[in-house]
């Protein structure tokens, strides 16, 4: 009885879980099929397919979008830890005035919608001549994630034992060894989680990258909406342009994925 | 800051007399930690923000160049007294609330069914999480187009499978596409912070309830459940923030119409439509005090592990 | 302290390098040649514009031409913002005909006059006459067109024989009607019309609808005329229209959406842009291909209803390569451009609309015959500065001039969608949208 239940419930998750995926899955289907294909009605199971419309993707240049995107994203992210972690150790493990209004503040800096802050920046990136610049955009996106990883990472922090800290202090360490020598290993999987979600919310940023850049510092995100095409059939083709888009992240989150579960577990509450 | 007033622990009395003796010295090397990302943030975050309360006391409009002069709180009066902010008040929390509740409820209902041992646990994980990492541009016309199309979609082509008829998804229920579509795109995350609160649970209290006779239900309500009570609000907390910023579904799929028109999209209409920068100015503005309203509101009373957490 | 150097250090470090990485990228491209930066919309022919452009960097050397293609929306604010501030990023920018008038009398797009009728070969008279009225301000131009349409009504031959139906070459709005109803089965739709929010989708068709209805968005002296009697029943036509006989799920559909339908031969009837008939017959894509009809836009009290559009390459004022970028506008819309497109990428997909010798054209005749005389016909015979029954102080038809007709035509179409779910009536969804239209006519006077 106990067994029957249990295979029950496992085949019910699967197909939930797969209720889930479906979408990307028939993405990654629809890519590789023909555009006729791809829209035709009712929805074709079987199809030809092939790899002509990542060919298509390829010519039109997709490779300098996509090293745009990983220099703005993995740029961002390290230097969102590089702010994140002391600041957060701080908060967490130090003595320090007004923590809640620190964090606060830090919390507070993500309410602003993007749509009401794009064109002050815009006119501020146009007066000093940072327009269509990768490295503005990367610091942009930092200044997006830090609120985030700040507050993670405080998290993690809290969950290293105190008399770890202080052994170490009463054994003579100074602040510096204190840090990097006795917290940082315990604290990896929460870096890896934080890194990571930082790294997915730059890399799929689409309104700062469509108004900021033109074309030197264009990222991923504004050159797949291109696919869209306004005259026409252009399903294959857009989802073999997300296709590639999405296979980074997807590979990274699936990569790092016990990181990110023990990460959160670690970390995501004191 | 409010003040509470909580006896002290062993470790806080303890760590009060530590922290006593070098006290100054600590403090000024904390502050010094903090300082770049407190620089940095005030930079790129608060700067901005200034320029826009500028810009919303302007008369603005970018076709309109040789007209831009100071306007007072003109903008604001458009704001408080025209017909858009409270609907749009009112969308966005009835889609925002949805989707958190929603999401947060599958996700809880994901975590456990994936928290048990089956064949294939790592790879069932792995496909759940992807959602969450698609692009939402990509992942909104992925499904105006593949899913909900009336004619082409898959989720209508099910629907004539069992015999119903197919749903004009976007022009009968605007808002049920929003919710359902941010839903499936959250319910990953919410998963992903609740499982791994499942996991931190320790095994052996858990089997001590089993022996002592506590049925799975009610080991789940009265020692799972309140476990999990800091990870659901983190998850609320952080899915609020990221859902209360959609855009993308929105203008791929409704465009606003029907109850979907929420801050988010009508900040962008009145800036990239209305082309009147003071108006989208002074919308942004209200719309950043009202949120840092309720979150304070909701920091300070629903979300206690965001207090606590704050002193160790 | 310590730690805070280090950090300082790293943090220099990191800035310096992507400083310097982004520098090197941006000394490679600027080297001695021209590059110029194109923002374009991303359509079909646009497409094939990028795919050819190697054709004029040969003919051209020490100049390149790099493309932004963007979604509509997005192309809107990016252009917007960045001509109206002048930052200057791009050097030819893609402008509807909405906008050219007013960017030109805002002076921010080079005035191209001179430097088309200097160029013998250029030919600026062949230009379409409605159309380049559309881009000119007091006699100065300043946009070409790329490509050009007007709307018409476009049906499914096979089906009207099977129903035994016909359809006169200048049909008016209520035998259409009456065919939708016929023609609307279980297995295809009466008739196609967009429903999309927006002011460039469902309010492209239905303020032809309106106007022929003897309806108009303002009367001569910036009145809003939206909840007028005329311009209800224009909507309520509309709206009723797409009930009984229109496409299921309407407000999800705008051009795109209608011709894959069409392609699929699940619509038996289609009011849209003059465009479309060479994707539907394009054999590769479509099943209909060869199927098709073509007659003009249907009417009730003008005599023509088809509305006017181009899609423009114009120069800001700010570009810093304003000589090549006004080679490249003037390349990309002459007639040998034409005949490269042809020669190489096909006949029917010659960009139609803009010149009068592409309908002279003996092969571009041969292999767009179904579409190609009408086209030409419609195009010629649509009057911008008076598409209704009454004068209007702008000039264009499916639109009005003003910069806050954008905002006025998204916010109305958000409201007419309600009535077309049923969530609202049409009277009570434009009695709203009056107070809008007037509020943005008060501005003009």
């Amino acid at each position: 009885m106990r067994k029957i239940r249990s295979t029950l419930i496992t085949a019910a998750t699967w197909v939930l879980v797969a209720i889930f995926f479906f979408p990307i899955a028939w993405m990654v289907f629809t890519s590789l099929k023909t555009e006729g294909d791809a829209a035709s009605i009712p929805p074709k199971f079987i199809a030809a397919l092939s790899f002509d419309q990542y060919a298509i993707v390829f010519n039109r240049g997709m490779g300098s979008y996509l090293l745009n995107s990983l220099t703005a994203s993995v740029g961002s992210t390290l230097l969102v830890l590089l702010l994140a972690i002391p600041a957060a150790y701080a908060l967490s493990i130090r003595p320090i005035k007004r923590v809640q209004d620190v964090l606060f503040f830090f919390i507070s800096t993500r309410f602003l919608p993007a749509a009401a802050s794009i064109l002050p920046v815009f006119f501020i990136l146009k007066t000093i001549g940072a327009l269509d610049n990768i490295t503005a955009l990367g610091l942009l996106y930092a200044a997006m994630n830090l609120p985030i990883a700040v507050w993670m990472m405080r998290s993690f922090f809290n969950e290293v034992p105190l008399e770890i800290v202080e052994a170490a202090q009463i054994d003579g360490a100074n602040l510096r060894t204190e840090l990097v020598r006795v917290v940082l290993p315990i604290l990896l999987p929460g870096i890896a989680a934080v890194a990571l979600i930082c790294f997915i919310f730059s890399w799929n940023e689409y309104f700062l990258a469509t108004l900021l850049t033109t074309f030197q510092a264009r990222t991923t995100p504004p050159f797949l909406a291109s696919f869209v095409d306004g005259r026409g059939q252009f399903l294959a083709v857009l989802s073999a342009a997300s296709t590639l888009a999405v296979l980074p992240v997807i590979i990274a989150g699936w990569v790092a994925q016990k990181q990110l579960v023990r990460g959160l577990a670690m970390g995501a509450v004191k | 800051m409010t003040t509470t007033i909580e006896v002290p622990t062993a470790t806080q009395v303890h760590r009060a007399t530590q922290a006593g003796i070098a006290h100054k010295k600590k403090a000024r090397a904390s502050r010094a930690l903090v300082l770049p990302a407190l620089v940095f943030s005030v930079i790129l975050t608060q700067v901005p923000f200034l320029v826009t309360i500028y810009f919303s006391l302007l008369n603005w409009n970018q076709l309109r160049p040789s007209e831009i002069k100071f306007a007072w709180f003109k903008n604001y009066a458009v704001v408080f007294t025209g017909p858009d902010f409270l609907p749009s008040l009112f969308a966005t929390v009835v889609i925002t609330g949805s989707s958190v509740i929603l999401s947060l409820l599958l996700g809880l209902f994901f975590a456990v069914l994936l928290d048990r041992k089956f064949v294939g646990r790592g790879l069932a994980r792995t496909l759940m999480i992807t959602p969450f990492l698609v692009m939402p541009a990509a992942a909104a016309l992925i499904w105006k187009w593949s899913l909900l199309d009336v004619n082409v979609g898959m989720v209508n082509w099910a629907l004539h499978l069992v015999g119903l008829s197919a749903i004009a998804w976007n022009t009968d229920l605007p808002v049920v596409t929003i919710i359902m579509m941010l839903t499936w795109q959250y319910t990953p995350f919410m998963m992903l912070i609740l499982l791994a609160g499942l996991q931190s649970q320790s095994r052996e209290v858990l089997e001590a309830a089993s022996v002592d006779g506590a049925g799975p239900w009610r080991t789940f309500q009265w020692m799972t459940l309140p476990h999990l009570r800091q990870y659901i609000e983190i998850a609320t907390l952080l899915g609020s923030i990221m859902l209360l910023q959609a855009f993308d579904p929105i203008a791929i799929m409704t465009k606003g119409t029907g109850g979907t028109k929420t801050l988010s999209y009508l900040l962008y209409e009145r800036a990239f439509i209305g082309l009147d920068v003071g108006q989208a100015a002074a919308f942004g503005v209200v719309t950043v005090a009202v949120t840092i309203g309720v979150a304070t509101i909701a920091l300070r009373t629903l979300f206690k592990v965001f207090i606590n957490g704050g002193e160790r | 302290m310590l730690v805070k150097k280090r950090l300082l250090i790293l943090g220099a470090g990191l800035v310096v390098t992507t400083l310097a990485l982004s520098g090197c990228a941006g000394a490679g491209a600027k080297s001695q040649s021209v590059t110029l930066t194109l923002a374009t919309v991303n359509n079909p022919q646009m497409k094939d514009m990028e795919q050819l452009k190697g054709t004029f960097e040969k003919e051209n050397p020490g100049i390149k031409v790099n493309f932004v293609q963007m979604e509509e929306g997005d192309l809107r604010a990016a252009v917007t913002a960045d001509v109206a501030s002048g930052a200057g990023q791009y050097d030819v920018v893609t402008v509807g005909a909405y906008e050219v008038p007013q960017w030109g009398a805002q002076g921010w797009l080079k005035d191209l006059t001179s430097t088309l009728k200097n160029d013998k070969s250029y030919d600026v008279g062949d230009i379409l006459p409605p159309v380049r009225d559309a881009l000119s301000v007091d006699g100065k131009q300043y946009a070409v067109p790329f490509y050009g349409e007007s709307s018409i009504l476009m049906y499914n031959k096979e089906m009207f024989a099977n129903a035994g139906l016909t359809i006169s070459d200048h049909p008016t709005w209520q035998e259409v009607a009456a065919d939708a109803k016929i023609l609307n089965t279980a297995d295809h739709a009466g008739i196609c019309l967009r429903g999309k929010p927006g002011w460039g989708d469902l309010f492209a068709p239905l303020t032809t609808v309106v106007q022929t209805f003897g309806g108009a968005w303002y009367d001569s002296k910036w009145k809003a005329q939206v909840n007028s009697p005329a311009f209800v029943e224009g909507v309520n036509f509309y709206v009723d229209l797409l009930k009984t006989a229109g496409e299921k799920d309407p407000v999800s559909n705008s051009f795109t959406e209608c011709l894959n339908q069409l392609s699929a031969g699940k619509v038996a009837m289609w009011y849209d842009a003059s465009v479309a008939a060479s994707i539907l017959e394009d054999p590769k894509t479509s099943k209909v291909a060869g199927k098709m009809g073509y007659v003009h836009a249907p009417v009730y009290k003008t005599k023509e209803s088809g509305w006017l559009w181009s899609w423009n390459l114009a120069v800001p004022k700010t570009s810093k390569n304003a000589d090549a970028a006004e080679k490249f506008v003037k390349w990309a819309t002459s007639k040998d451009y034409q005949q490269l497109v042809g020669k190489t990428l096909g006949w029917t997909r010659v960009p139609p609309g803009a010149r009068t010798s592409t309908y002279s054209i003996p092969e571009y005749k041969e292999a767009a015959k179904a579409f190609a005389p009408i086209t030409l016909d419609v195009m010629n015979s649509v009057n911008p500065k008076q598409p209704g029954l009454k004068p209007q102080p702008w000039v264009g038809i499916q639109y009005v001039t003003i910069p806050e007709f954008q905002d006025v035509g998204n916010q109305v179409a958000q409201l007419v969608a309600d009535a077309i779910a049923g969530r609202t009536t049409v009277k009570e969804a434009l009695d709203k949208g009056q107070v809008i239209a007037q509020a943005a006519g008060d501005k003009q006077k």
